[in-house]
């Protein structure tokens, strides 16, 4: 009968062994990311939480279209649109959103809504804290959608310094208003727009 | 002032001494417990809990204060009086073995809380009652699981501790009394993991076994039995049985260094004072700790036939073998 020394219980070289890798291990640097303290660095083209751009003027990108609602595989999109009036405009064109609601705890995060969009006014950012106590918090409607006056315009694919990148794949864009002092230094966008820059520079 | 002192009534010191001991000991099983998590999620590749206080070192109260929330249920099915009474059992036998462990010495005595003539075999009885607490906490949960553990606790423990007490009398033989601090001064020359290797190693196994600890964790094995003994306890209830385990472990650690390794006689230095003494104890115990965690972390939980087969036909016939060349050749150079 043979038998398998690996398998044998009374092999002790085996024994020796095995209480020496994990002696080992004990002194292997740990790959734990510290999460809420330190954060990981994403993707630059990570989906997150959406926003809703406005022009340098301040007027709202979103003109009522509702392509967003469309393309949405997950149904997760609701646009009510209305018309512009001379005294009360939102948007430059004749329609803008009334309302917006996008359900976070549907949307799947492909980004169909960004492509669907014709003026770059829905973007999905690299937020993704998102968690709530309440199901229906995660309706976000304009108010939290809608990035306020003062936060910009943020970078979109056609405001870029050289236009438009003829090969998409390969350059990432970065797409978001919240500024790096505002608290997502840890994402570390910073560092990714600058080297994203030098790379459409060159 | 030793006038002052003989005044004082034994029972006055006795109870002063406990209430210190106990102290002492109930934070050496958090802290122990606190480093068994940290040492393995080492191992594991992990940074173990950190979150609370710095280095996590508060996370011992934050459990206990977890498990004095929880609720404390009692199955329908349960026998009420034993099924509370169980995890007493093997709280009070697990910490009534500090009674009479000498944690230091110098040559006038031992310093521990009473010191028993007979102290191997009071720890010995003592933990043999500790047995009940699993059994009877097993068989009073009126469910499958816990009976099934402590089905598997009794057979272990009384085929494990045949052999440990045979490992340990070869020890008895070499020093020709029972106390605890005669066999300590006995090794004052040679510790007896030298004339004893044999008996330490099956001392080392055994103890495991007793401790219901990985590898040999049969009684509590999640992966078969959802948590053995103890699956039907909660809360507080459960947090004694969990203090017990860790106090027997202290226990068999702090006996293993009584027993073969010196007690409080140092490696190298100075002897004879006791403060050193104590932190040469502390250090043999703590490395026994650390094996314990160590081989926690390293082996896989055995089937349990395999554990019968190994207790009954090597650890037992190596034990009794063991005994009887040491018997012999004390008897032959008188």
């Amino acid at each position: 009968m043979s038998v398998d020394r690996r398998k044998n219980l009374y092999n002790v070289m085996a024994l020796v062994r095995g209480f020496m890798t994990t002696f080992h291990f004990m002194f292997v640097k740990k790959p734990t990311i510290q999460y809420p303290s330190i954060k990981k660095q994403h993707a630059p083209r990570f989906h997150g939480l959406h926003e809703l751009r406005r022009y340098a003027d301040g007027k709202e990108r979103c003109i009522g279209c509702e392509l967003c609602a469309i393309s949405c595989p997950a149904n997760a999109i609701t646009v009510i649109g209305a018309e512009n009036t001379p005294a009360d405009r939102y948007s430059p064109g004749e329609r803008f959103a009334a309302r917006y609601e996008i359900d976070e705890l549907r949307c799947i995060f492909c980004g169909l809504c960004e492509e669907a969009c014709p003026t770059d006014a829905i973007v999905l950012t690299p937020r993704f804290e998102m968690a709530d106590y309440r199901r229906g918090a995660f309706v976000y409607a304009k108010d939290r959608l809608l990035v306020p006056p003062e936060a910009g315009v943020g970078s979109a694919p056609d405001e870029r310094p050289n236009g438009i990148p003829s090969d998409l794949g390969s350059v990432s864009h970065v797409k978001s208003t919240v500024d790096i002092a505002t608290g997502y230094e840890a994402t570390n966008r910073g560092t990714i727009l600058k080297e994203q820059r030098r790379g459409l520079a060159g | 002032m030793n006038a002052a002192i003989a005044a004082v009534p034994l029972w006055v010191i006795v109870l002063i001494k406990s209430a210190i001991l106990l102290l002492i000991v109930v934070t050496t099983f958090a802290y122990s417990m606190l480093a068994e998590r940290k040492i393995m999620a080492w191992m594991q590749l992990r940074p173990g809990p950190n979150r609370v206080g710095p280095w996590g070192m508060m996370q011992p109260a934050a459990d206990a204060l977890k498990m004095m929330f929880k609720e404390d249920l009692t199955p329908n099915t349960a026998d009420p009086l034993i099924y509370k009474l169980a995890p007493f059992i093997s709280l009070i036998t697990a910490m009534g073995t500090y009674a009479i462990i000498p944690f230091t010495g110098d040559s006038g005595g031992a310093y521990s809380v009473g010191d028993v003539n007979a102290g191997i075999l009071f720890i010995f009885s003592l933990t043999s009652i500790g047995v009940y607490g699993i059994s009877l906490a097993g068989w009073a949960s009126g469910s499958k699981f816990p009976l099934l553990g402590s089905v598997r606790s009794t057979a272990q423990m009384i085929s494990y501790e045949l052999s440990m007490s045979m490992s340990v009398i070869g020890v008895l033989i070499l020093t020709g009394s029972t106390s605890l601090a005669a066999i300590v001064n006995s090794q004052a020359r040679v510790w007896f993991i030298v004339p004893q290797i044999v008996g330490f190693l099956i001392y080392l196994i055994t103890a495991v076994a007793e401790t219901n600890r990985a590898p040999f964790d049969l009684v509590e094995a999640e992966t078969e039995l959802v948590g053995g003994f103890h699956t039907e306890y909660s809360g507080l209830r459960f947090g004694l049985f969990f203090i017990a385990e860790y106090l027997n472990m202290i226990t068999v650690s702090c006996l293993a260094t009584l027993l073969f390794l010196g007690g409080w006689n140092p490696l190298f230095g100075p002897a004879g004072n006791p403060w050193i003494g104590l932190v040469w104890f502390l250090i043999k115990a703590g490395a026994f700790l650390f094996f314990y965690i160590w081989l926690r972390s390293t082996l896989p939980r055995l089937r349990y036939d395999r554990l019968m087969d190994f207790g009954w036909k090597v650890l037992l016939p190596v034990a009794t073998l063991n005994l009887v060349v040491t018997a012999v050749i004390i008897a032959v150079r008188g």
